[in-house]
Formats: structure tokens, C-alpha cells, sequence
């Protein structure tokens, strides 16, 4: 008996070791992940509760007058309230076009993903790369592109002339239409990669079921296969709608200085319009509403981890 | 490579039909053909009269219950049973019924609101057959659907299915690989080899009377013997057997035979006989099989033969190994195949 | 009728239409990239006119000062944070990989993957806030802002593919070392980390392509003078485009390529 117990005491000892070992070898990246990503948030908190300075930064004033200013502006002349239009508008454009491109991404991205997922194994390794390349190479390049194809003197408005469709440029340029097209564009491959990585796992067996259960293509299409790749759906959605609703090259490139989205109107605050407070206060908005959706995001994950068990 | 060849096969209605061969045999494919999942390069497939060949699965009343069970996991037991009436357009309250009426049919009705990873296999197995039966089609086709059980229950199954099929009187396909399933259960049997359906009959016909080699080779224990066709006078034959004795034998319908055949001879056909006897030989082994024993004889002519005798318990023989024996067969028992 | 009416076979796996928007896509998602590249080799001045072919967008670029300064810069910055974010993850990964699940560990996997989480914009403002405060009490200037900032967002990046590769890792290799006399640190020099190289090699090249291409971090990190090539092209799209800022990113479009291409070839597992 003795013995044992000095055996298991050794354990838990060795346990704690271990323990320790761990957070000692993840402490310097933790230490760097904290001072230059996670420890600033902190930061941007405390500045949208202080008054801003003159000419950018802050004045080490408490004031709720930034997170007043997200929602609600002041009459110059008479101080009357009214509502923030130029940020609410920016606040549901943002969301808008988040939305629009997460749903035309998974448009086109469903069937190609679909259309991945049923090539013979060898080819697919193939298509998937050709997916991952754009996904890889910079975000400001493909913005770029994009705007060379869409310009007035673009690609699409110099061989509609040259073929005499048109005689003026369709401006398609410096507006929501534009940021749309750019960021579906951008991020189509973050809605094919998880969209293919559920429909690989799918169980054609249960397609074929359903088939010989008088199920129409439309009907196994919304039955079977949608339900069954919802995980996909859900996770490529997500990985679209967080970083467009953030989105700040692409916006800034392709929609021009009139058609801000959160990203650039937060910028504003940090150059031209040197309200720092306003800024934070902005950012922290835009975090929480990310994190309301990443929530939200975790906890289907682990309805549906619950409901397999 | 073609999976089929020249394969035609009339199946009756209320019939419950095996496919059976071993695997790669085609059986398979046939039926994916039948189910609309492949089509046809060549050929027809006609049901109650009409070309189904190429309508698709979904437009065929042709069900499957598969090998996987292919139950939709996202589904419950009573969802899952009722999807093909859904699909069919049916309304609810009548989905719902029939639902209910197949739960019952199949002895599920408690496990209706179960998630079907929830329940066991031989469950599973039940609610795809109720699945498959529940929008009551002309044709149900089952591919090797009992070979994820174990032993008890596939044999409890096997009972079951016949059951049913009794009871819907819809036209069961039935495909395997196992001589006993199709022996047990059907009302007819094609067995099918390298793409070919090599005979097609009653599980008696094809056990008493098996066409050709591979036949009686899949079915049962046989044991081959050469011989020679000495004298044909229609469907009776006279032949020498290569080690020795000449017979007379009945040939079944349709069938000639001439010059070197080879025959069958089943081993419990067979007797070890002191004198009369047809062969004789030396005993090489005797393997104890509880209700039987197997004796394995060599032939005077140098060809193995296995004798296989029902174990009584006043049985009290005494051979050894090595003693010389006779064995003994009824004429009729002697089985002239095709080439 | 027969003739056009014929069916296609039915088939289980085909869906109407899929394959036909599956390869629009694609066709999409290419034509702007094919046509930047085409365009960088053009002769004259604008970008939708072809006048015949030239290298002398890329002599332009070559020749330029500035241009020569933000890649040396995009190079240098790409390269530390690679190296340094790899090396952090790489011990990250040995820490909480085949590990029994203790209280912490979670956290820190959420330490770990914040920078995939939290806005671009949000980081890039929090940064901007702390480093002016930092460089208001210091007056400590250079590159070190940019590397601290890059190497922190690249450490997930770092970490994905170390881990993944720690966890396929056959245990017993290590259990056989330790049988044959081999001490916990030569079991680690000798067999944990040559099997673990693919996986930090693949690391660190993901976390080099996402220094190299990233823009809204070290737009607002950056001290006056310190461009590097993304945001050189950024301030340049604002002028008149030339074929140069074609010939610029073709150049770091085949960068990313080739190393994106190395990755795919690491991690593929032997089949």
C-alpha cells in the first residue's frame, strides 16, 4: 500500500512536470503574441474611454464621448442629437457588403468545391492547388488586379469599345458594386477550402440512397448533401464574412475615398480626422461584433459535436 | 473489360430471386443496373413490360437496401423511413402512417425518434429495409445486406426477410455470396460467374443438378470424376467412368453429351460400401465433423474422392486409415456436366 | 430530336450545372492574375493597350530607388520574422502537442491563433497606439517595431504546420531512441527534430510569404521611410498606374509561387 501511494505521488509530480515543460516552451511565444497582438487590444480599450488630443492621440481624460460619437452626432450650432448617419450608414454598408460577398462567394464557391470533391482522387490534389495559389499570393496584388480589369480603362470597358458595344466607359469603378466584386474575389478561396474539406468526407453512398428513394437532383442537392456539409458552410462563411467585414485594402483600392467600410472609416480616425478616441472606439465595435460571430460560430461547432455523441 | 456479358434474366413478380457468385462475379453490377445507379452499353431492362433502362434511379419503383445501409445520418429512424414517400410527394399524415406501419412491421416502433448512429447494426439493417419497403416498390433489391451482421443474427434475419417478402409480396433481388443464404431463402437462384449467369433454378435444381463445374464447385461439396460418353440415346447415357465402372445416367433436359465429360457426384450421395461397390479405393483420412464424418478415399485410378456419411449414435465403424474400400452410388446421383 | 434530345447518362455524382460554374470560376479567379502578369510585359505606357512586348517595366522597377530600398526592406523584415516566428512556434508546438490536456492549454491555443481571429484593422490600430506611446518614452526608432509586429502575426501560420506534423509523428521512434541510451535532449537533436524538420521548414515558409505580403499591419506600423513593397505599391495606386506596379507584382507573384509551391511539396504526404 506504501508503496503505491509513493508511486502515484511520483506520477502527479511527473504530471506537473510536464505541465510545467509545457508553458515554459509556450511562454516566449506567448510573450510575443501578448506585448504585439493581444496585450494592445487592451490598449485600444482604455484609449476609446479617454478624450483625444488635438492633433492625434489621446489626453489622459476619462470620456465616454468616443463610444457616445459611434452612434450619435451633435448639432455644431444647436447641440441637438441625432443619430450618427455617416457611421451607421458605414457600420451597415460594412455589414451589407460582408454579407453579399460571403453569399456570392458560397455561390460560386459550393459548386467549385462540389466540383473538386468529385474528380477522380488523383486529379484533386491538382484543382486544390490551383484553388490555394491565389490564396496564397498577396491580397493587394489580387485587389490590383481586379481593379486593372474593372477600370474605365480597364480590360472589360477597353474590349467592350473596341468591339463597339459602347461608346463611354461603364464606370464600374469607386463604388459598392466594385468592393463586392473585389472581395469575392479575394476571398473565394477561404469559402472553397473548408466547402471542400466537409464535401471529400461526404458519403456518396447515401447520395446514391437518396436517388433510389425518388429523390429529384434538387431534392438530394437541399436533403442530403446541403445538411450534410453544413459544418463546411458554416466554417467558409465564417472564414469570408470575418476578415470582409474588416476588410480595409480592398475597399480602400476599389471603392474610392466616398465608399468607406469600417476599416477605412477607423483608419480615418488614426490620420485625417486625428480622433484617436473615436477610432478606438470604432475598433473595439468592429472586434465585438467579430467576436459575437466567432461565438456564435463556436457554439454550432459544439451543438453539433454534442448531438454526435 | 466488360463486368456483363449476354446476361439474361427473367425474374417472375412475388419472386424472391438470388444472385448469387462470388465476388467480382457481375452480381453487382447487375444490380446497380437494375437500380439505375450505371447504365447499360448495350441491352434492356424491362419491368413489368417497360423499358427502364435508362430512366433515372429516382424515376424507377425499384428500391435498394444496401450493403452500408447508407442510412442518412442527419435523419431520424421515422424521417429516414419516410424520405422516399416525401420525395414520392405524398402528404404528411400519409408518410407519417406508413411510417409508423413499417416501424411496426420490422418491431422498431420504440426506436422512431432515434438518430440512426444511435442504434445498433442489426437496427440499422432493419430500418433500411423499412425504408426501402415503406414506398411499397414493384422491385426490392438487396445487396449483400446481411453480411455485416454476426452469425445469430444473420440467421434470424434471413428469416425475417423471407417474412417479409411473404407478407408485401413485392419481388426481392436478392445478392450474395453465400451459398447457404441462397439455398435458405430463395424461391430461385441465377449463379453468376465472370459476367455470365451460369445456370438459373430452384435451390433443389441447382443443388441436385448443377450445369457445369463452377456450378457444382460453388455449391456444396462436390467430388469430379472423368468419363467417357460410350453410348447416347436421347436423354439416356451410357458412360465409362475413368476409374472403371460403366453407369447409366438420365441427362437433364436440353443436353447432349458426347465424347470425355466430366461428372459430379455429391459426397453424401455416396456410400462406403464392403461390396457393390461402383469405385474402389484406399481410405487416406478420416475427418470427424460432429453431425457428419468425411472420407477421403483415393481412388484405384489415382483421383481423390470424398465419401460423407451422417454421424448416428449407434455408428460404431471402425476404419483405419490405409484399409482399401469400396463406394457406392445411385445412378441418378451421377451428374453429367456441360463442358 | 433524337439527335440533340439524347441524355447524358445519369450519373451519381453530377450535379446540373456545377461543373460549368466550377469552371467559371476558375477561368475567374485566373484572368485578372494572367492579365496583370501579360500586361507587365507591355511596351507602352497603359495598362489596357497591348503595343507589343518589352522588359522595360522591369528595368524601370530594377532602376528605381525606391523600389530597390522597400523590397531589401520587404526581404530583410520577411526573413527575421520568418525565423523568429518559427522558432517560437516551433517550441509553442513541442509544448502543447501530445500533451495530456492540462488546465491552460486551451488558453493557449486561443493565444496562439489570435492574430487569425481579431480584425487586421484592430491589430494594426492597437499597434499603432502602443508603438507611439513606446517610441514617445524611449525614442527608440528602426525596423524592431515592424519585426515585433510581423513576427507575432506570423506565429500561427508558423505553429499550423509544425503541429500538424508533430502530431502524425510515430511516438515510438523516440520511445526506441530513449531505449537505445539516448539522453531527452539527444532523442530530441537526433530523431524529434530531423523528423520535425518538413513540418518547421513549411512553417517558416508560410510565415515568410505572409510577412512578404502583408499590407494593413505595416501601413499603420511603419515610421515615415520605412516602405516596403506592398505598401509602395498601395501609395502608388493612388497616381497613375504604370505597367511597373505590373512588373512589381509579378515579380513578388512568382515569390510567393515558388514558395507556396516548395510548401505544397513539403507537406505532401507520401501517397
Amino acid at each position: 500500500m506504501l508503496t503505491e501511494t509513493a508511486g502515484s505521488g511520483r506520477v502527479e509530480a511527473e504530471e506537473r512536470r510536464k505541465v510545467r515543460r509545457s508553458w515554459l516552451l509556450s511562454a516566449p511565444a506567448l510573450t510575443v503574441l501578448f506585448m504585439a497582438a493581444s496585450g494592445p487590444l487592451l490598449i485600444v480599450l482604455v484609449y476609446s474611454f479617454l478624450e483625444p488630443a488635438e492633433y492625434g492621440g489621446v489626453v489622459w481624460k476619462f470620456s465616454d464621448e468616443a463610444w457616445f460619437k459611434v452612434v450619435f452626432q451633435r448639432d455644431i450650432f444647436d447641440g441637438t442629437l441625432s443619430f450618427a448617419d455617416a457611421h451607421l450608414m458605414i457600420l451597415w454598408r460594412s455589414v451589407r457588403i460582408a454579407f453579399l460577398t460571403t453569399l456570392t462567394t458560397l455561390a460560386f464557391g459550393f459548386p467549385t468545391a462540389y466540383f473538386i470533391a468529385t474528380r477522380p482522387a488523383s486529379d484533386r490534389n491538382i484543382w486544390l492547388f490551383l484553388i490555394t495559389i491565389p490564396f496564397w499570393t498577396n491580397l493587394l496584388i489580387r485587389t490590383f488586379a481586379i481593379l486593372e480589369v474593372i477600370r474605365n480603362e480597364g480590360i472589360i470597358n477597353t474590349g467592350l469599345k473596341l468591339a463597339g458595344i459602347i461608346d463611354q466607359p461603364i464606370q464600374m469603378l469607386y463604388s459598392d458594386f466594385a468592393i463586392m466584386v473585389g472581395m469575392t474575389y479575394v476571398y473565394l478561396p477561404l469559402m472553397v477550402l473548408p466547402l471542400y474539406a466537409s464535401m471529400e468526407r461526404l458519403d456518396f453512398r447515401l447520395v446514391e440512397a437518396a436517388y433510389d428513394l425518388y429523390a429529384s437532383r434538387l431534392a438530394v442537392l437541399r436533403r442530403i448533401i446541403v445538411p450534410l456539409v453544413k459544418p463546411g458552410i458554416v466554417a467558409g462563411s465564417i472564414l469570408v464574412f470575418v476578415p470582409a467585414l474588416g476588410a480595409y485594402v480592398t475597399p480602400r483600392v476599389l471603392g474610392g475615398g466616398k465608399n468607406m467600410m469600417l476599416g477605412n472609416l477607423i483608419e480615418l480616425q488614426f490620420g485625417a480626422g486625428r480622433n484617436w478616441s473615436l477610432g478606438a472606439a470604432l475598433s473595439i465595435t468592429l472586434l465585438a461584433i467579430v467576436m459575437i460571430v466567432l461565438l456564435f460560430y463556436v457554439r454550432a461547432v459544439q451543438r453539433a459535436s454534442e448531438a454526435r455523441q | 473489360m466488360q463486368a456483363l456479358d449476354d446476361v439474361s434474366v427473367t425474374i417472375r413478380e412475388n419472386e424472391f430471386f438470388t444472385l448469387l457468385g462470388p465476388s467480382g462475379c457481375g452480381k453487382t453490377t447487375l444490380l446497380r443496373l437494375i437500380a439505375g445507379f450505371d447504365q447499360p452499353t448495350r441491352g434492356t431492362i424491362l419491368l413489368q413490360g417497360q423499358d427502364i433502362s435508362h430512366l433515372p434511379p429516382y424515376q424507377r419503383s425499384v428500391n435498394t437496401v444496401f450493403q452500408s445501409y447508407a442510412l442518412f445520418p442527419h435523419m431520424t429512424v421515422a424521417e429516414n423511413i419516410g424520405f422516399g414517400l416525401e420525395m414520392l410527394g405524398k402528404p404528411k399524415s400519409e408518410v407519417r402512417e406508413t411510417a409508423d406501419r413499417m416501424l411496426k412491421l420490422v418491431r422498431m416502433e420504440e426506436l422512431r425518434d432515434r438518430r440512426t448512429d444511435q442504434i445498433s447494426g442489426g437496427q440499422q439493417q432493419r430500418v433500411a429495409l423499412a425504408r426501402a419497403l415503406a414506398p411499397r416498390p414493384k422491385v426490392l433489391l438487396l445487396d449483400e445486406p446481411l453480411s455485416a451482421l454476426d452469425y445469430k443474427l444473420r440467421k434470424e434475419m434471413q428469416i425475417e426477410l423471407k417474412r417479409l417478402q411473404s407478407e408485401t409480396g413485392i419481388t426481392f433481388i436478392f445478392v450474395t455470396h453465400d451459398q447457404e443464404e441462397a439455398l435458405t431463402m430463395s424461391d430461385r437462384i441465377a449463379v453468376m460467374h465472370a459476367g455470365k449467369v451460369l445456370q438459373i433454378g430452384s435451390p433443389r435444381e441447382i443443388y441436385d443438378h448443377p450445369a457445369d463445374r463452377f456450378v457444382a464447385d460453388f455449391i456444396g461439396d462436390t467430388n469430379f470424376l472423368m468419363a467417357e460418353v460410350l453410348a447416347s440415346d436421347g436423354r439416356q447415357v451410357r458412360l465409362r467412368l475413368a476409374s472403371g465402372p460403366e453407369i447409366a445416367v438420365e441427362l437433364p433436359e436440353n443436353r447432349s453429351a458426347s465424347g470425355r465429360v466430366t461428372v459430379a457426384i455429391r459426397p453424401e450421395h455416396a456410400r462406403l460400401a464392403p461390396d457393390g461397390a461402383a469405385l474402389n479405393g484406399t481410405l487416406e483420412n478420416i475427418v470427424y465433423l460432429g453431425t457428419d464424418t468425411h472420407y477421403h478415399v483415393r481412388l484405384d485410378g489415382g483421383e481423390a474422392f470424398v465419401v460423407r456419411n451422417q454421424n448416428r449414435r449407434d455408428s460404431t465403424e471402425a476404419l483405419q486409415a490405409g484399409a482399401p474400400v469400396g463406394i457406392a452410388f445411385e445412378p441418378d446421383s451421377v451428374q453429367v456436366l456441360r463442358d | 430530336m433524337a439527335l440533340f434530345g439524347q441524355r447524358r447518362p445519369f450519373s451519381i455524382r453530377r450535379l446540373p450545372g456545377f461543373t460549368m460554374i466550377a469552371i467559371t470560376c476558375f477561368v475567374l479567379l485566373y484572368t485578372p492574375i494572367v492579365t496583370l502578369v501579360v500586361y507587365s510585359f507591355n511596351a507602352g505606357k497603359y495598362i489596357a493597350i497591348w503595343e507589343g512586348f518589352s522588359l522595360q517595366w522591369y528595368v524601370a522597377a530594377w532602376n528605381n530607388a525606391a523600389v530597390q530600398d522597400a523590397t531589401i526592406r520587404s526581404l530583410v523584415l520577411a526573413a527575421l520574422a520568418s525565423l523568429f516566428a518559427t522558432t517560437l512556434a516551433t517550441m509553442a508546438a513541442l509544448g502543447t502537442t501530445r500533451v495530456k490536456p492540462f488546465r491552460g492549454l486551451t488558453a493557449i491555443y486561443a493565444m496562439i491563433n489570435q492574430p487569425l481571429m481579431v480584425p487586421e484593422i484592430v491589430t494594426a490600430v492597437a499597434l499603432l497606439i502602443l508603438f507611439a506611446v513606446i517610441k514617445v518614452a524611449t525614442g527608440v526608432q528602426g525596423l524592431y517595431y515592424l519585426v515585433a509586429a510581423h513576427t507575432a502575426f506570423c506565429i500561427p501560420f508558423a505553429y499550423l504546420p509544425i503541429r500538424a506534423r508533430l502530431e502524425g509523428m510515430d511516438l515510438t521512434l523516440e520511445t526506441a531512441a530513449a531505449d537505445l541510451y539516448a539522453t531527452p535532449w539527444q532523442t530530441f537533436r537526433r530523431v524529434t527534430l530531423p523528423l520535425l524538420f518538413p513540418g518547421i521548414l513549411a512553417g517558416a515558409m508560410l510565415a515568410f510569404v505572409i510577412s512578404l505580403d502583408d499590407v494593413v499591419i505595416t501601413e499603420f506600423v511603419k515610421s515615415a521611410g520605412q516602405e516596403t513593397l506592398p505598401t509602395y505599391m498601395l501609395g502608388q495606386l493612388r497616381r497613375v498606374i504604370t505597367p511597373e506596379i505590373n512588373a512589381i507584382s509579378t515579380a513578388l507573384l512568382a515569390i510567393s509561387i515558388i514558395v507556396v509551391s516548395l510548401f505544397f511539396v513539403i507537406t505532401r504526404k507520401p501517397s
